[in-house]
């Protein structure tokens, strides 16, 4: 019996996400990575992270390669860009926290204008996570830059209708944020729309979790998500993911516990930059679009493996 | 092919005697048919029917042990493609790759690796199992075997396309179930023939599925059913078309061909031991059944197991953690108390958070099947009258006396109630909603 093998052609067909620069993001019509079987005209994008204020507590891995700019976002992003080569910058907004230094909407919204200023590469802008604030400040940063395609998030459903008004009246992206389930985000997807936001201007955030912290959840609703899109052809599914996955990378035990707190788990610099590359990788083949990273190594790393999975011997399957 | 539920019914004996554990031959019939029974379970199976059903309620991707006792590595039975739809079953077995090339203090530090190396994750034990031993000469394949077996009684796969070399290392060692690598088109009879005499699985390797699909017939023909598959992935894209399209023949088309595990080899993909680590992980995530590094540095095969046990844990039965008192930090008698449930993530959240924190903290973890906090207290699970005897049973109250316990923000309602039921002296606290919080909340909290 010769073997045929089992192609699979599917209806749906994610859509495209403008950035700034030309860039676009999402367009698949097949499984990620499924190039065999269908189209990914955009490879997923590596957003590298700057933060608004510094970061004294991270792990030395990541402290050091960013000591010299922790206290100035533009060069930070100048950074990520001339040096490391990074897709975009993804800045997060952490000094607007009202439990950290509640910095004013406007002084942030000055950091991301000088940021926009600065670089070539597409910026995206993340809140502190604090709905209320994130709201005023997102909007304070849609209004400083009213005709750039700078994502705003993260956007769930308590502030959609104050960010999704101001990213509507500025012509920006939404980020849409639930918290691993398929139909919340289904149904923010549909507030978002009913709201007026076009459909080609929403990216998914579906929460990340860090490799031993929750990853197989994000891994599975990503993959849910996916189905609903390519397969059931749901058009309130059909937007790109973006992963905001350095965070909580970093933040997990394993990636900061030293060799000598914990003589078994070997050394703490590869252990951080491993912990932050499988989890991108793994999150890459769930479907994720935007990977948002920190370290320059994991970066490279996640790249390689991309051009690998991209090498692909077609005939295997032609019939 | 595959059966229906019917079809399989008409093959039975219908006397409907239950000793099959199931109410009625019908209904055991259905479950073969779904792949959820043996046909072992029937004592009065005829051996026209067994022959008949065997083949047809054989799992869709066949089961193989390779190796003995705690180090055996069982892989196959798989039902799905993506495990949202049931599960996966068995998670891969992870190992390194031996040659003859490797002086004898090489041989005996990876060896000394592989029998070290274990990590506990929320209970469960993670180790790599697996010796892969590459050798071109008989003699020498069957000494670094026998090492292998007595060093670190590892899984043992033999690694030579002679069947002679193959045999004369297998036969020492048979019954520990080496795996012997591999059958080609040119060698398959031979290799097969050891297989069939020392009772040991084989594995079939050939570049193209069309040709690994001929190899994986001439298998089934010989009857034979522990079989690993290598389709020779030429890059990281081929490893995920190979294991996508192996798995989707196995389990929609019912491919009997393809219907058994893979082998995968980072370690001859990338001289970069980071970037071989990172490729295991698409080997991981996309349905190998073994996996074979170059060596074992605890900092990158850690990352390893823990992923294999995140894609392989059963989403139908949500994580938990074991009920008890977890301290973070180095608390003491005047640090805080949290009580929270036993859901996996809610425990790493609040956990991660604590440690950022930097505030040493008593964290109660309360079993309530593994479901978060609100879930658990709409199920009556995470309540006053069920959290007072847990913590006054779980002895905080000896490690921390300060009769203090602060309980998450979402349940603020049973605050009261707590307060009573724990009675005499104890003070309930509400702590904030957002694990994100928890930081800010421990800074400012002292005894009073």
């Amino acid at each position: 019996m010769a073997f045929e093998p089992p192609v699979e052609h599917v209806k749906g067909k994610i859509r495209e996400v403008s950035l700034e620069g030309g860039v676009r993001i999402g367009g698949e019509s097949t499984f990620p990575f499924h190039l065999w079987e269908g189209e990914m005209p955009n490879a997923p994008i590596i957003a590298m992270e700057v933060y608004d204020e510094s970061q004294p507590e991270w792990p030395d891995a990541v402290r050091q390669v960013y000591e010299d700019v922790m206290d100035d976002p533009v060069a930070w992003a100048l950074k990520c860009q001339d040096e490391f080569g990074a897709d975009a910058v993804c800045i997060q907004l952490k000094s607007t926290d009202p439990n950290g230094a509640d910095a004013s909407p406007e002084s942030a919204a000055e950091t991301v204008n000088k940021v926009v200023g600065a670089v070539k590469i597409p910026v995206l802008v993340y809140g502190s996570g604090s709905p209320d604030k994130d709201a005023d400040v997102l909007k304070k940063v849609a209004e400083a830059l009213p005709d750039k395609s700078i994502p705003l998030g993260p956007v769930d459903d308590s502030n959609y209708r104050l960010i999704g008004a101001a990213a509507m009246g500025y012509k920006k992206p939404v980020v849409a944020f639930t918290s691993m389930d398929v139909n919340l985000a289904k149904q923010l997807n549909v507030l978002l729309s009913q709201l007026g936001v076009p459909e080609e201007k929403i990216i998914m955030d579906p929460t990340t979790g860090a490799l031993g912290y929750g990853l197989e959840y994000c891994y599975s609703i990503m993959e849910r998500d996916r189905l609903a899109a390519l397969v059931q052809n749901d058009g309130m599914m059909q937007m790109p993911v973006i992963n905001n996955l350095a965070p909580e990378t970093w933040k997990a035990k394993e990636s900061r516990v030293s060799e000598d707190e914990e003589p078994t788990y070997g050394n703490v610099g590869t252990r951080g930059i491993l912990w932050e590359a499988i989890t991108a990788t793994t999150l890459l083949l769930a479907g994720s679009d935007i990977l948002v990273m920190r370290h320059p190594e994991a970066v490279k790393l996640v790249r390689a493996a991309m051009e690998g999975l991209k090498a692909q011997s077609k005939e295997k399957v032609a019939s | 092919m595959a059966l229906s539920g019917l079809q399989i019914f008409k093959l039975l004996a219908k006397t409907n005697c239950k000793e099959c554990g199931f109410p009625t031959c019908m209904a055991f019939a259905m479950q073969l048919a779904a792949g959820k029974a043996e046909l072992d379970q029937c004592p009065y199976v005829s051996d026209e029917a067994k022959a008949a059903l065997g083949e047809a309620s054989a799992p869709p991707v066949r089961k193989v042990t390779v190796g003995a006792g705690d180090m055996a590595v069982t892989v196959g039975e798989e039902t799905v493609l993506y495990r949202h739809e049931k599960r996966f079953e068995h998670m891969p077995g992870l190992g390194i790759l031996i040659t003859d090339e490797m002086d004898e203090s090489q041989v005996g530090s990876l060896l000394a690796q592989l029998k070290q190396t274990v990590f506990n994750y929320v209970g469960v034990t993670l180790r790599p199992r697996v010796a892969a031993i590459k050798a071109a000469d008989g003699a020498r394949l069957t000494a670094l075997a026998a090492r292998a077996d007595a060093e670190a009684g590892a899984a043992i796969i033999l690694m030579s396309d002679d069947a002679d070399a193959l045999k004369s290392a297998a036969e020492p060692i048979k019954d520990k179930k080496p795996l012997l690598y591999a059958a080609t088109e040119s060698n398959f009879d031979a290799v097969s023939a050891v297989a069939k005499e020392l009772d040991v699985p084989f594995a079939i390797k050939a570049d193209s599925l069309d040709r690994l699909a001929e190899l994986g017939q001439k298998a089934l023909d010989g009857d034979f059913k522990e079989v690993v598959l290598d389709p020779l992935p030429a890059s990281l894209g081929d490893v995920l078309l190979d294991n996508t399209i192996i798995r989707r023949a196995a389990i929609k088309k019912t491919f009997r061909a393809l219907g058994f595990p893979t082998i995968g080899f980072p370690c001859d993909m990338t001289g970069d031991r980071m970037l071989e680590a990172v490729y295991a992980s698409v080997f991981i995530a996309k349905y190998s059944g073994f996996v074979i590094l170059s060596d074992l540095d605890p900092a990158r095969v850690m990352p390893l197991l823990y992923l294999s046990q995140n894609i392989y844990t059963d989403p139908q039965r949500p994580m938990q953690m074991e009920q008890g008192i977890y301290p973070v930090g180095e608390p003491g008698p005047e640090s805080p108390v949290l009580v929270t449930t036993n859901f996996s993530l809610t425990y790493f959240t609040v956990s991660s958070e604590v440690e950022a924190s930097k505030v040493p903290t008593w964290l109660c973890i309360m079993d309530v099947e593994g479901q978060s906090v609100l879930t658990a207290w709409a199920a009556g699970k995470f309540v006053a009258d069920a959290i007072a005897p847990f913590l006054k049973k779980s002895g905080i109250e000896e490690k921390a006396p300060h009769k203090k316990v602060i309980i998450p923000g979402y349940v603020a309602q049973i605050s009261g109630e707590l307060e009573e039921e724990l009675g005499d002296g104890w003070d309930v606290q509400v702590g904030v909603r957002e694990a994100a919080d928890i930081p800010k909340f421990l800074r400012q909290w002292n005894p009073g």
